[in-house]
């Protein structure tokens, strides 16, 4: 599925990304555990295809493509989804609408015609009602005065939606409380199946209880110094970040 | 609308340098020369069996046109407008006698409107819509009429008003905008068509949404409509124009002067979305647009709403207004204008507070793309007798690119000290991390600029009627197109 050689990326000339290599095969979870500032974001932003990075060195195979031929937009239907750490908010855009347009826009990269209204008003009703979002908050602009927890249901809705591929949660458990945590995981667990990935970046290891991964990773320093199964979690836990990049080096 | 949106589609096919409704209809036309005198005051006049009073008005309104001087004030590139090239009137041949149905309109004129979007005949059977169709000079069709004139209703041509309705027509032409007001209102005056003429009756609320297609298909005709709207006591009418104009490559001009007037207790909504030929990428062509629009609220508890989306033209130089006599009247203004290319527009409004306890309010979304400029120009006024007047202006202005400019120019002129005026601007950049957000969930470029202008504009699209709101969205996307790369 998403296969990182050797990647060396940089913003503004300064180093980020170190020579990070990473594999993750169709049907697997990984988890991405690191400390703050260690190029969790930069990653999934430069797998997504944003501006404003340079790549040094590396390759990214994508399904047989070479990712970085791709436009962001054709990242996204081609299947690559990125929950974001920080969704942005847009003012005067009805969430609705704007789920809409999305599923429109892979559709047509599908040649599919675009969804039926009534079809799109039932997808959208179920789905949101196993995440707790209220359909008072789909006429809501698009995370617009959302609370931090609210716009974290809205990425995973949004997945659940266009039924990615590949899918990278950059901390999506972050700033969630135990409810919210536990309706995110089973929106992320019921999407699991033997034909998409995702890789899950983390803080704590208290996420990985509800989304069991296949692997963990930990990155330090824009690269991967240690790699597991679940166990590494509980070790990470215990010993912090620090004992166990000094142990892997 | 579904014609419209197989347009807007077919259209989005072409890419971004190939304007939506850049065709041009064969049809004969019947043309006096080139040229603006008093032969061709005459000439207009003649070919529309005119009263002699009517003439009498036109004759005096170009001796003042004679003797102005052009406004120069606005914040326009403006080239030389040699008014000695233009065609004052053309006609296409066919409608030389009058159809008296659809079924009489030339073929050919009925598929431009096709093309456009809207067949007519579609139209008619279109719900809550009663279309007055303009065809260069001359009013084409006119549906719905009978409905209407049913509840004392008049829509039709001025023309045919000035023939019918002659008292309604010699109280109110010019009361709002004199002849004298400025040079293009003088010009317009002297040489105006055709146009819409309304009346809405004491105590009639008109049921169906009015609306005129302008559209500009001879080539170098200047475009003179003349629209008069009267809304009686205790009356509601909500009017939609919408605009378009062929390629040319020469440079057209379209002076327009639309009046208003509300008396007691009545309301009129007036919606504009202005998608007249642009020029193209280099500024070559495009339509010249100078409007005068102007509503007064003569009653007591009147209200004047006006509502704009301009997407096209090359300049464009327009402030919809509102005086503000009877007390406790209200005028609004809700704008959007785009600007792409090489487009220019000066555009904002006048509220002129001159009863008690008036309220307006403003509110401008101005976008601008590429090489272009776009002003928000402003006057609010409140006279000494306006106590307890109040204003709230809000101007925001969105940049895509670096080589585009937005201003905003709020002139306040304040005699009364119990009235308050608000004033807000913002100028901000298009966001690039909502791009990219908006982008990594499928969306190309170009549909989530549209998209986040879309969402920067909804104050002002919210106002618009649903058909025209669908609509407009739609232009706002296709108007940036080619502005990120
Ligand atoms: N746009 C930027 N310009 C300069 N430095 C940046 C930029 N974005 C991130 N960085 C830096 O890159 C490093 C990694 O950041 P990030 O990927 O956000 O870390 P994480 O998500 O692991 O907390 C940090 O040192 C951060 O300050
Ligand atoms: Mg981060």
């Amino acid at each position: 599925m998403l296969n990182i050689k050797d990647l060396h990326v940089s913003i503004e000339g300064k180093k980020i990304l170190n020579g990070l290599n990473l594999s993750i095969n169709k049907g697997e979870v990984h988890a991405l555990m690191g400390p703050n500032g260690s190029g969790k974001s930069t990653l999934s932003y430069f797998l997504s295809g944003k501006d404003g990075y340079e790549i040094e060195k590396g390759s990214i195979d994508y399904n047989g493509k070479n990712l970085l031929d791709l436009e962001v937009d054709e990242r996204a239907n081609e299947g690559l989804f990125l929950a974001f750490q920080y969704p942005m908010e847009i003012p005067g855009v009805q969430t609705s609408f704007f789920l809409k347009t999305a599923i429109n826009s892979k559709r047509k990269h599908q040649g599919l015609p675009e969804i039926d209204a009534l079809e799109f008003a039932k997808l959208i009703k179920s789905q949101a009602q196993e995440l707790d979002i209220s359909s008072d908050m789909l006429r809501r602009d698009l995370n617009v005065n959302y609370s931090g927890g609210e716009k974290k249901k809205q990425e995973i809705l949004q997945m659940s939606l266009l039924n990615p591929a590949m899918s990278i949660l950059d901390e999506t458990d972050s700033g969630l409380d135990i409810d919210a945590l536990r309706i995110v995981s089973e929106g992320v667990n019921k999407l699991r199946n033997k034909d998409n990935s995702f890789l899950v970046i983390t803080h704590y290891q208290r996420l990985l209880n509800y989304i069991k991964p296949d692997y963990v990773h930990i990155i330090a320093d824009g690269k991967i110094v240690k790699s597991g199964d679940f166990s590494l979690a509980l070790e990470l836990e215990e010993k912090g970040y620090e004992e166990i990049s000094k142990t892997a080096q | 609308m579904a014609a419209t949106e197989q347009t807007i589609k077919q259209v989005n096919k072409l890419g971004n340098s190939d304007y939506k409704y850049g065709f041009s209809t064969d049809v004969d036309d019947i043309k006096p020369p080139k040229g603006l005198n008093e032969d061709i005051v005459k000439y207009i006049s003649s070919q529309k069996n005119e009263p002699e009073w009517m003439l009498d008005w036109r004759l005096k309104a170009f001796s003042v046109f004679n003797k102005m001087p052009k406004p120069d004030w606005a914040k326009l590139d403006i080239p030389d407008i040699d008014f000695q090239d233009y065609y004052y009137y053309s006609s296409p041949k066919s409608l030389k006698d009058k159809p008296k149905s659809l079924d009489e309109i030339d073929p050919e004129i009925l598929k431009t409107y096709e093309k456009l979007g809207i067949p007519i005949k579609e139209q008619e059977k279109l719900a809550g819509v009663a279309v007055d169709v303009v065809f260069d000079s001359v009013s084409v069709a006119t549906t719905y009429k009978k409905q209407l004139s049913e509840l004392g209703i008049i829509f039709c041509s001025i023309s045919e008003a000035t023939k019918n309705h002659p008292e309604l027509v010699k109280k109110y032409l010019g009361s709002v905008i004199p002849i004298a007001d400025h040079s293009f209102a003088a010009l317009n005056s002297a040489v105006f068509t055709d146009g819409s003429f309304v009346y809405i009756p004491e105590g009639v609320r008109c049921p169906v949404e009015l609306s005129t297609y302008f559209r500009i298909n001879a080539m170098n005709t200047g475009q003179f409509e003349r629209t008069l709207i009267i809304a009686d006591k205790n009356s509601y009418v909500s009017y939609l124009e919408g605009c378009t104009a062929p390629m040319r490559d020469e440079s057209q001009l379209h002076a327009a002067n639309v009046e208003l007037v509300a008396l007691e207790n009545a309301e009129i909504k007036y919606s504009t979305v202005q998608n007249w030929y642009p020029g193209d990428s280099e500024g070559k062509g495009g339509i010249y647009n100078f409007v005068t629009k102007r509503g007064a609220c003569r009653g007591n508890n009147s209200k004047i709403s006006w509502t704009q989306v301009e997407t096209g033209s090359a300049i464009t130089w327009k402030y919809p207004s509102c005086i503000l006599q009877g007390d406790n009247s209200k005028g609004e203004f809700y704008s959007v204008a785009i600007t792409n290319n090489r487009q220019q527009a000066d555009t904002g409004t006048k509220m002129i507070h001159i009863g008690k306890n008036t309220s307006s309010k403003i509110i401008s979304k101005g976008i601008s793309a590429g090489k272009a400029n776009n002003t928000y120009r402003g006057l609010v006024n409140i006279q000494s007798k306006a106590s307890n007047s109040r204003n709230f202006t809000q101007c925001d202005s969105l940049l895509i690119g670096n080589e585009c400019g937005a201003h905003t120019v709020p002139y306040i002129e304040s005699s009364n000290s119990d009235s308050m005026v608000e004033h807000e601007a913002t100028t901000s950049k298009i966001n690039e991390e909502q791009l990219f957000y908006c982008m990594q969930r499928g969306l190309n470029s170009e549909d989530a600029v549209g998209l986040i202008v879309n969402g920067f504009c909804k104050e002002v699209l919210q106002h618009l009627p649903m058909e025209f709101a669908v609509e407009a969205q739609k232009l706002v996307a296709i108007s940036l197109e080619g502005s990120v790369g």
